[in-house]
């Protein structure tokens, strides 16, 4: 038997239950992706004999006597194959990970189905970055691609660099690699919400062949630990440890195997005999909160945990003025308690790592992860190594949004890597995607406004209970976070906010983006649409009238002065952005008389850094070749710095960026990056960016003004080469005559995340509701952001648009749901609906016009706070159409229909 | 995804032979799109049906013959003949998968049958157009059931261990009623919450409504001739009790229960009119 793939033949042979998905991989087909193993996402689409398949559904043996063509088959004589151009021309992807499978697709479709039925040729076909708007530019072959001209490269919409590589299935993602000697981990997890481990039994597992190791929490370092990533590790709480002989949420490791094979390790992992004590569990943060609810962390070693025996892992109380004071003086006072749920990152490269240890007995990690550094720097206390002896780095990543600012994978990796000598790789399931890693903190948030009958605010009042899970990780930065820029965008004299986040038996909760801040601004933002209409104001007018504008301080657990300014300010141009396009509307009805229509609308306000200590190093050098070479270290995965980082660079430099390659995200081989988290990619790398190639091009003016003998001020950059006067040299000769002369044409500069600024994001829905089913229709989307200088236009209307589809999906319709054991009850994209294609409609996105006091050339990031309005937006839209306030997320159509249809839908049905 | 407790493949036409004993651990295989999207930790062979060569779809007299390893892809490609004016509802059921066209191409009409979960949109379709089984046990003995009887439950039926799905009839009869269909769900092209169809000659004539995905296995009424609005809901109250409505995360039973009225009385009243 042999098998064709791509015009080869080979003789390997798949094993009985392989599919045909890691057969290809085996082969060396490393193109075929795993988004979820399961058929739902689509990303490892293959072609048998040119009809597409799911290559994780096929049996591999099936494929025998088939041409079976990967994305690395597809065009010819190394020509690209036009829909593989198409997506280049249009940028059809960010992380790039379900871009091979995207192409494999839609490039099987033909011209009819595209143009009259794609919704559903896609539905098979999940992207988490993208929002879908770019992926149907380019199926439709329009291209959005602007060329690049020397010196001007910021502000142009030119495609990423690894583009060619996304396309043609090259780009290496983190296990797009063989290793020789490569042993699986797989890690068994608790079925209980809580327990005490009384004993496990290692012994049959061992003797299964192929078994090499079994871990416990008797082998594990016994240091407490957190999972969670920022530069000052004491901002989290230290109450993790590796293995644990207590579980505190269904999902939690209990053991590792490693093993010759995944096949092995599983069925070692069948043969561990552990035996449990079950302790009492609490789900729900309110309850846990109650004197006699059981304790999810006893131990209480942690000055960080404020009352363990309450379960409040931290308390945060804020008051400025008087706020009683404020509703005594109010006419009118709104009140409502508002839910924001559990969401999952979603990104289709699952937590994975290899790491073995080199001839020089370092420690390697190759991993998916946010932030190497800070990963490194975990691994050397867990292990008691030296910062000089660990490495850690990241090739191209398929998304993060968040979930990968967390230590998941790499320390037992690198703990069976220093045990055995060997390579080890370990690779999350899309169910422990679900069960083990971490998600959007549930919120309830109690919010009281007082207002004036003008519109005034007299009083805001917030209490927030959050729900950190079984952990505690980023549980106190996200509740910091939820109770700052969601009040602090209005002006009001008296504000209040006691917050807490709280430990219960379920899921860790975690970073993603809008980090605890969308939640709160949900809630703010839909009570100040339910004060607009209880003072009978336009919302857009309540908002104007009580939004902080330039200068003020922004304030809202108290007074004290803050490193965070407003740099620029688009507020204003956002809101009329959007008023105006609903105004003018886009010509899209409802569905049929009987639909409900209405508009909604919100603002947001996001810090451009975290508050925690943040840096970045740029090193900047020029090569032989007259080509430079920037590394940065923070990380890719999607959100795209990789290309404003050169535009930058290209800009300031006087060329393109395609004079400029990039290393990135390697502890060897870049500088320090704390992470590329807390959009920072932008502003604070992009300024340390921006920091090195200026002080790289004064460098190369004086040395090039100096060769020809002309003063500095008369030199300037062209493109490949120097203009001195009425000279010009050209850099490959300048870099010859710097080296003959012991001149280094290379240098690195840091930037700090502080001060910080702010950037604004509003949002506008026109929406449609059917009276009977509750199904809402999205049949105008506007958003309008205040990102400060664009630098590239095409890009930044990307992040835009995946940002509103993920808060589209968490608004509408994704949602988790745990029974009464604490179990996670549907851990697969089928039952955790992601937007498909069909979900998300086209958002018409406009920026202001504003240029940033602080930010590099500019610039504001604007990776995660396009996501924070839409929610409210889409609350107020539904209350405006409905008459009826829902104030629990999602607005699923079973869990919305019934009061709607009691008062529109009786004479219906 | 990698089924790793699997041991042997083999063609299923050994079971035909002298000397197969079917054993714990042994499952069918069709498409196996199914059986690959999960872990399968108690199967340890898998005995491949494609070696059979079925034809998968027989047009005569009587109706429409599909054998169970036909593709949804191959179904969905089917011509009818003209006069079957319930044809349409063929093309229905199948963009009614959640799944992807793509999977279309592997997976089976026996094998989403046999999965017998409450949104299997092959049960609906076989259901509703009044469909009989043919079910063949280790022993070679036939029997046939009307495919309303095979969905016991959510994943249930009534298959006996190594028990086969053989064929499957739709009778020209049903074929050429007219038919209406509605469908609902809680994402554009997701999972149905419910699915419904109707079936009549003419308003005057035989009322058959079938009604799936909203319950643990399918509910079929019969009328004599297309009812009024009060009588359909009466007997779609008594046939399914409020406790009978399927629940996971694709719909609650509130919800289906309210759909299922909502959208029954909208195929009754399509198919009252002539």
């Amino acid at each position: 038997m042999s098998y064709h793939v791509n015009g080869k033949t080979f003789s390997e042979q798949p094993a009985a239950g392989q599919c045909l998905r890691t057969f290809l991989r085996d082969l060396g087909w490393y193109g075929v992706k795993k988004g979820c193993d399961q058929g739902d996402c689509g990303a490892c689409t293959v072609w048998l004999d040119g009809v597409p398949v799911h290559s994780c559904l096929v049996p591999a043996y099936r494929a025998e006597g088939a041409e079976v063509t990967t994305i690395e088959g597809l065009g010819s004589g190394g020509q690209l194959h036009p829909m593989q151009r198409q997506f280049l021309e249009a940028q059809g992807f960010q992380c790039g990970f379900c871009t091979a499978g995207m192409i494999m697709t839609a490039s099987t479709l033909s011209a009819e189905e595209i143009a009259h039925d794609l919704p559903r040729h896609l539905k098979g076909n999940l992207c988490r970055c993208t929002g879908y708007h770019a992926i149907e530019d380019a199926i439709h072959g329009v291209r959005t691609v602007e060329a690049d001209c020397p010196g001007h490269s910021a502000g142009a919409g030119i495609g990423a660099p690894a583009g060619p590589l996304v396309v043609t299935g090259q780009a290496r993602y983190t296990l797009d690699t063989a290793m020789e000697g490569m042993l699986h981990l797989k890690v068994l997890r608790s079925p209980y919400a809580h327990a005490r481990i009384l004993s496990i039994d290692t012994s049959a597992a061992l003797t299964v062949p192929g078994v090499h190791r079994v871990y416990t929490w008797q082998d594990v370092p016994r240091k407490l630990y957190t999972t969670s990533i920022h530069e000052d590790f004491r901002v989290d709480p230290n109450d993790t440890y590796m293995l644990d002989n207590v579980v505190r949420f269904v999902g939690q490791r209990v053991a590792a195997v490693v093993a010759e094979s995944e096949a092995a390790a599983e069925e070692g992992r069948r043969q561990l005999v552990v035996e449990y004590e079950e302790l009492p569990a609490v789900f729900d943060p309110e309850e846990a909160m109650r004197a006699g609810a059981p304790t999810v962390h006893d131990r209480g070693e942690d000055a960080f945990i404020r009352q363990p025996e309450r379960n409040i892992l931290i308390d945060i109380h804020g008051n400025i003025g008087d706020v009683e004071e404020g509703f005594a003086e109010a006419d009118v006072i709104h009140e409502g308690t508002y839910a924001a749920h559990r969401g999952q990152h979603a990104h289709l490269e699952t937590h994975c790592a290899i790491g073995w240890v080199g001839e020089d007995g370092r420690l390697n990690i190759r991993t998916t992860s946010q932030s190497p550094f800070i990963c490194r720097d975990k691994l050397c206390y867990l292990f008691g190594l030296g910062l000089q002896d660990v490495r850690v780095f990241c090739e191209r990543m398929g998304g993060g949004f968040g979930g990968k600012q967390e230590v998941l994978t790499e320390d037992l990796v690198a703990l069976a890597a220093l045990d055995t000598g060997r390579p080890v790789q370990w690779e999350f399931t899309r169910e422990e995607q679900f069960i083990g890693s971490t998600y959007r903190h549930p919120m309830w948030i109690e919010v009281k406004l007082g207002a004036k009958q003008d519109g005034t605010l007299t009083g805001m009042k917030l209490r927030i209970v959050s729900n950190t899970g079984a952990y505690g990780n980023h549980g106190g930065e996200t509740l910091y976070h939820a109770c700052s820029e969601a009040v602090a965008l209005y002006r009001c004299p008296n504000k209040k906010i006691d917050a807490y986040a709280v430990y219960t038996n379920t899921v860790p909760s975690g970073a993603i983006r809008g980090y605890g801040l969308t939640q709160t601004i949900y809630a703010v933002e839909s009570a100040m649409d339910e004060l607009a209409r209880a003072l009978e104001m336009d919302p857009f007018a309540l908002r104007q009238q009580n939004v902080i504008r330039p200068g003020e301080p922004m304030l809202s657990l108290g007074d004290e002065v803050s490193d965070a300014e407003v740099g620029s300010y688009g507020l204003d141009q956002c809101v009329t952005l959007v008023r105006d396009a609903l105004a003018r509307g886009n010509g899209v009805g409802a569905p049929g008389p009987e639909w409900l229509v209405g508009e909604g609308v919100a603002c947001a306000m996001h810090d451009t850094a975290p508050p925690t200590e943040h840096r970045s190093e740029a090193r900047i050098s020029l090569l032989p070749s007259g080509n430079y070479e920037l590394a940065t270290g923070t990380a890719e995965f999607g959100n795209g710095t990789t290309t404003q980082h050169v535009q930058i660079a290209a800009s300031l430099l006087g060329t393109t960026a395609s004079r400029i390659a990039v290393v990135q995200s390697d502890t060897d081989r870049t500088g320090f990056d704390t992470g590329a988290f807390a959009s920072t990619g932008t502003f604070v790398a992009g300024k340390a960016v921006a920091l090195a190639a200026e002080a790289l091009r004064d460098r190369i003016l004086a040395f090039a003004g100096a060769q020809l003998g002309v003063p500095c001020e008369l030199c300037r950059m062209d493109d490949d080469g120097v203009i001195c006067g009425e000279g010009r040299i050209s850099l490959t000769d300048l870099h010859a005559a710097a080296e003959a002369a012991g001149h280094q044409l290379g240098l690195s500069r840091k930037a700090y995340g502080s001060p910080r600024s702010v950037a604004f994001n509003a949002h506008g829905f026109r929406i449609a509701v059917h009276p009977v089913s509750g199904e809402i229709q999205l049949l105008q989307s506007v958003h309008a952001a205040d990102a400060g200088t664009v630098i590239n236009p095409m890009q930044l209307r990307g992040q835009v648009e995946g940002a509103v589809s993920q808060g589209i999906g968490w608004a509408l319709f994704e949602r988790i749901v745990l029974d009464e054991q604490g179990q996670i009850v549907n851990p697969r994209f089928r039952d955790y609906r992601i937007p498909a294609y069909a979900d998300i409609p086209r958002t018409e996105v406009y920026f202001a016009d504003t240029c940033d006091a602080i930010g590099p050339l500019g610039a504001k990031g604007m990776g995660e706070c396009p996501i924070n309005p839409v929610a409210p937006a889409l609350a107020n839209a539904l209350a405006d159409a409905t008459g009826i306030r829902f104030r629990e997320l999602p607005f699923r159509p079973d869990l919305i229909f019934q009061p709607i249809f009691e008062k529109h839908g009786m004479g219906m049905a | 995804m990698n089924l790793n407790t699997i041991e042997e493949v083999r063609d299923a036409t050994a079971a035909e032979r002298a000397g197969f004993a079917w054993q714990a651990g042994d499952s069918w295989l069709a498409g196996g799109t199914w059986l690959f999207s999960e872990p399968q930790a108690d199967l340890r062979r898998l005995l491949d049906l494609r070696a059979f060569g079925w034809e998968p779809l027989e047009v005569d007299d009587a109706g429409l013959r599909i054998a169970p390893t036909c593709t949804i892809a191959q179904l969905y490609a089917f011509v009818p003949p003209l006069d079957w004016a319930a044809a349409p509802m063929i093309g229905e059921c199948c963009r009614a998968f959640l799944a992807s066209f793509k999977i279309w191409n592997t997976a089976t009409v026996g094998g989403n049958i046999c999965m017998s979960l409450p949104a299997g949109p092959m049960t609906s379709l076989m259901t509703s157009l009044e469909g009989a089984y043919t079910l063949r046990g280790l022993d070679g003995r036939e029997r046939q059931v009307p495919a309303i009887d095979f969905v016991t439950g959510n994943h249930q039926n009534i298959l006996q261990p190594g028990e086969l799905l053989r064929a499957i009839a739709l009778p020209a009869s049903v074929m050429r009623k007219r038919a209406a269909y509605r469908r609902s769900t809680l994402t554009h092209m997701g999972r149905s919450t419910a699915l419904l169809i109707g079936t009549a000659g003419s308003p005057e004539e035989a009322f058959t409504l079938t009604v799936s995905a909203a319950t643990p296995r399918p509910v079929q009424l019969a009328f004599p001739r297309v009812p009024e609005a009060a009588e359909l809901r009466e007997r779609l109250l008594a046939a399914i009790p409020d406790d009978g409505w399927f629940s996971d995360v694709h719909g609650t039973p509130a919800y289906r229960k309210h759909m299922t009225l909502y959208l029954a009385e909208q195929i009754r009243a399509e198919l009252a009119t002539a």
